[in-house]
């Protein structure tokens, strides 16, 4: 599509081993438009935390482009350094800086800001996690969830035009991860973020996003609605990935309700 | 934009960085190995007749006998504090590390001393066995190669004990339990299980110590024994024979790449045998004479090694201080120049450990970059250069660096040409950077380890670049780290004595060369209390060594 933000465009990364180059995606292409929340769905390993280490410019590509709206992001032999991307992460550790307490931490990119408006924007991406009684504290002082508030926070208040959120909920209780999944949800559609998710978890991905891609491998084997993906599965692979989940799911509510009886 | 980007990237100053100090570090090495093939034959000759047999054999005995005590008592040391429990157990497994402040020209400085004939010591034994002089009873010289043996042994211990110690006690307890319970007997599991187990650790630790002995050239001289490293020493500053003493520098280096491949060997080996997690040996109570017995042992390392010395060393300075009333004008400016260079070199090595260790990083924005790993390894190989070889190896190039200043100055209107390096202290400057960056790139390395890389891009995703990310997220979190090997390399060179004593400028005298200019006079004045400066500046890293292993123990 012509209007998407995101553009990746037969993108194939490679580790560098000593063995020589070990291919992780292969001619991956994917578009995400502006305010739609896209997710890889994928087992461990299928490559999918590398294609968002690309789009941040963490890895250096093999073939194909990263485009984000009309300026190219990355292509082999080019990239534009992390730091002038515009774009945002949220990690799987939270990646806090240890000796800054939460105000500083969200305050963090907000470096070329006045002064006044940095410390009014600190206040609202707080206010925005419902966390602004803990701005003095240091993250280890906090809960997990509390924890993966304050990042998000940090992440959206330099105002970046991408997201991405790289296993959000894997390190939270499954209680808390139901919750911040649609927190979290509610917080980028209310402020009109865009956003790419990566999760081997499928509630998780059907929770929260517009358009999921099924990796298998390095490679894209469907991208589609949520709907799309249950009603009109491309392959074989797609089908039981989403059904076997499903199962897994079911069988694991079953099996709570025997337990509480 | 794409040309900056294939030649600039916010990581390429670093890497030039990096290489560039690797390349600093590599030159010495570089051009010993050159000059040493510009002598003449009849050089080789000459040197092969006369001086290499003998100073190699000394040189080799040293080793094997310093090699050996090292062995016994550390290894010996170790299990004592691990496998048994006695009073004074707790403290002696920390004390044990004393030694490890008293650089070994200090040991023999003190020991000629205490051991004199109508020293304390043997005027003491005679008291008692009713002599009443020396003509009539005197112990064996301690000057010679089995007193050398003796005094390096005594000090360089703490090496092995160090290593073996933590084997002991982080890996052997099930494999000792098992051991008791086929049949073996105490003494079995030692010989049997123990022993076998550590001697990865064990080859670590004596390779190090080893690598001191190379290095040492006070004791040696002190006592009499012409090594190698005293060999280089005269061959170059009494004959004036640059080649010559290249030539001897070499063989050393043949010795000193042995004994790191030997250390290398080891943690090979320790590593295989770390991923395996025991729980700590339960020691064993000792009670009535066996206790009084371990007592001894353990304890007589720590009188001989640091005790005696030290309470000479402060004896003698609360005397002279007391005849004399004061230091000397020199004395003073010999402190104030050890410590102005320390904090110079400290600097120095830090900043180029952070370089180093920065662009060697493995998080990066690009794919890795194999070179600048590389450069860090190299510039950590200054540890096992003899002071005297790196010093040899420093002499022409700095020479030639000093013609091309000149040349430059000349240009704008100097006239005479001047001794820019090798008559400042920069000079030694370097040689200190060079000796002890593996201190600092070690330190800072295990440092950076612990930083989750997330950290990195967090921040360059916060629109930080490498640079700024480096000071705002981890020269703050690294900070522990480099207090610690700034405090390492601070102490290492408060002690540095056979590099400080060729490349010094004239007249510039430092602790260390003062004690040495003391005792090779034969006047005992001052030199005790400068001594006793630089093993109290000793005994700093020392507790910091044995608070982290208290903090490991529990």
């Amino acid at each position: 599509m012509p209007d998407d933000l995101l553009k990746l465009d037969d993108v194939s990364l490679a580790y560098d081993t000593p063995e020589g180059l070990l291919p992780v995606v292969k001619h991956l292409s994917l578009g995400l438009e502006k305010g739609h929340i896209g997710c890889l769905l994928g087992a461990s390993g299928c490559g999918k935390t590398t294609v968002l280490r690309a789009i941040a410019g963490f890895e250096p590509l093999r073939s194909g482009t990263i485009y984000l709206g009309n300026i190219l992001l990355s292509s082999p032999g080019f990239q534009v350094e992390p730091q002038e991307r515009n774009v945002g992460m949220m990690f799987q550790d939270y990646a806090l800086f240890p000796h800054l307490t939460i105000e500083k931490n969200v305050g963090f990119g907000l470096r070329q800001w006045d002064k006044d408006k940095r410390i009014i924007r600190v206040r609202d991406m707080l206010d925005l996690v419902g966390l602004s009684d803990v701005a003095k504290r240091y993250p280890h002082e906090l809960s997990g969830g509390q924890q993966q508030r304050v990042a998000l926070a940090r992440a959206l208040a330099p105002e970046p035009e991408l997201l991405l959120l790289d296993e959000p909920f894997s390190n939270l209780d499954v209680d808390t991860r139901e919750r911040l999944a649609f927190e979290v949800r509610d917080i980028l559609k209310n402020t009109g973020h865009t956003a790419l998710l990566v999760t081997h978890n499928q509630a998780e991905a059907f929770a929260i996003a517009d358009r999921i891609g099924v990796m298998e491998k390095g490679v894209i084997v469907q991208w589609d609605t949520p709907y799309g993906l249950h009603h009109q599965p491309a392959s074989e692979f797609v089908a039981d990935f989403v059904r076997r989940e499903a199962l897994l799911a079911q069988r694991a509510q079953a099996y709570l309700r025997g337990e509480g009886s | 934009m794409q040309l900056r980007q294939l030649f600039w990237s916010s990581d390429t100053g670093w890497r030039l960085g990096a290489l560039l100090i690797a390349l600093c570090v590599v030159t010495p090495v570089v051009t010993l190995g050159w000059l040493a093939f510009q002598g003449s034959v009849d050089h080789w000759t000459h040197l092969l007749d006369y001086v290499i047999p003998a100073a190699f054999l000394n040189t080799v005995l040293l080793l094997l006998g310093v090699g050996t005590l090292v062995t016994c008592m550390g290894t010996g040391a170790a299990w004592l504090v691990t496998a048994f429990t006695f009073p004074s157990q707790r403290i002696l497994s920390w004390a044990l590390l004393l030694p490890l402040a008293v650089p070994t020209y200090i040991v023999a400085f003190a020991y000629l001393d205490i051991l004199h004939p109508i020293g304390p010591f043997q005027s003491f034994i005679r008291d008692i066995l009713g002599y009443s002089s020396p003509r009539e009873f005197r112990l064996p010289d301690i000057r010679g190669l089995p007193g050398a043996v003796f005094l390096l042994g005594f000090v360089l211990y703490p090496y092995v004990y160090l290593s073996t110690r933590v084997m002991f006690a982080t890996q052997a307890a099930s494999l000792l339990e098992a051991g008791r319970i086929l049949g073996l007997t105490g003494r079995g599991v030692f010989l049997k299980v123990a022993l076998p187990l550590a001697r990865p650790a064990i080859a670590v630790g004596v390779s190090l110590a080893l690598l001191e002995t190379m290095n040492d050239i006070g004791a040696s001289e002190f006592l009499g024994v012409q090594t190698l490293t005293v060999s280089v020493y005269t061959t170059w500053v009494t004959r004036s024979d640059l080649a010559g003493a290249a030539q001897i520098a070499l063989a050393m280096l043949a010795i000193v790449v042995a004994l790191i491949l030997l250390e290398r060997h080891g943690r090979q080996r320790q590593r295989y045998s770390n991923t395996q997690r025991m729980r700590p040996v339960q020691p064993k109570r000792l009670k009535g004479s066996a206790a009084v017995l371990a007592i001894v042992m353990g304890w007589a390392p720590i009188v001989i090694g640091f005790i005696a010395p030290a309470l000479y060393l402060l004896n003698e300075t609360i005397k002279h201080l007391h005849v004399a009333g004061g230091v000397s004008a020199q004395l003073l400016q010999s402190a104030f120049n050890t410590i102005s260079i320390a904090v110079v070199a400290t600097l120095v090595v830090v900043i180029c450990g952070v370089v180093l260790t920065w662009a060697a990083r493995s998080v990066r924005t690009t794919s890795p970059y194999a070179l600048s790993k590389i450069c860090a390894r190299v510039s950590t190989v200054g540890y096992a250069l003899p002071g005297t070889v790196l010093a040899i190896g420093m002499l022409t190039p700095l020479n030639k660096i000093d013609d091309v200043l000149s040349w430059v100055a000349s240009l704008f209107g100097a006239t005479s040409p001047s001794l820019w390096l090798m008559g400042s202290s920069a000079a030694l400057v370097c040689a200190y950077a060079i000796r002890f960056m593996a201190i600092s790139v070690g330190g800072l390395e295990s440092g950076l380890a612990r930083i989750p890389p997330s950290l990195e891009h967090a921040s360059r995703l916060l629109g930080e670049t490498a640079t700024g990310t480096l000071r705002r997220v981890h020269l703050p979190l690294l900070r522990p780290a480099i207090g610690a090997a700034a405090l390492l390399v601070f102490v290492d060179t408060m002690k540095e004595l056979p590099a400080t004593l060729l490349l010094r400028p004239v007249n510039f005298e430092t602790l260390a060369t003062w004690l040495y200019a003391e005792a090779a006079r034969g006047t005992y004045e001052e030199g005790a209390v400068a001594a006793l400066t630089i093993v109290l500046a000793g005994l700093l890293p020392v507790i910091l060594l044995a608070r982290n292993q208290l903090k490991s123990g529990h």
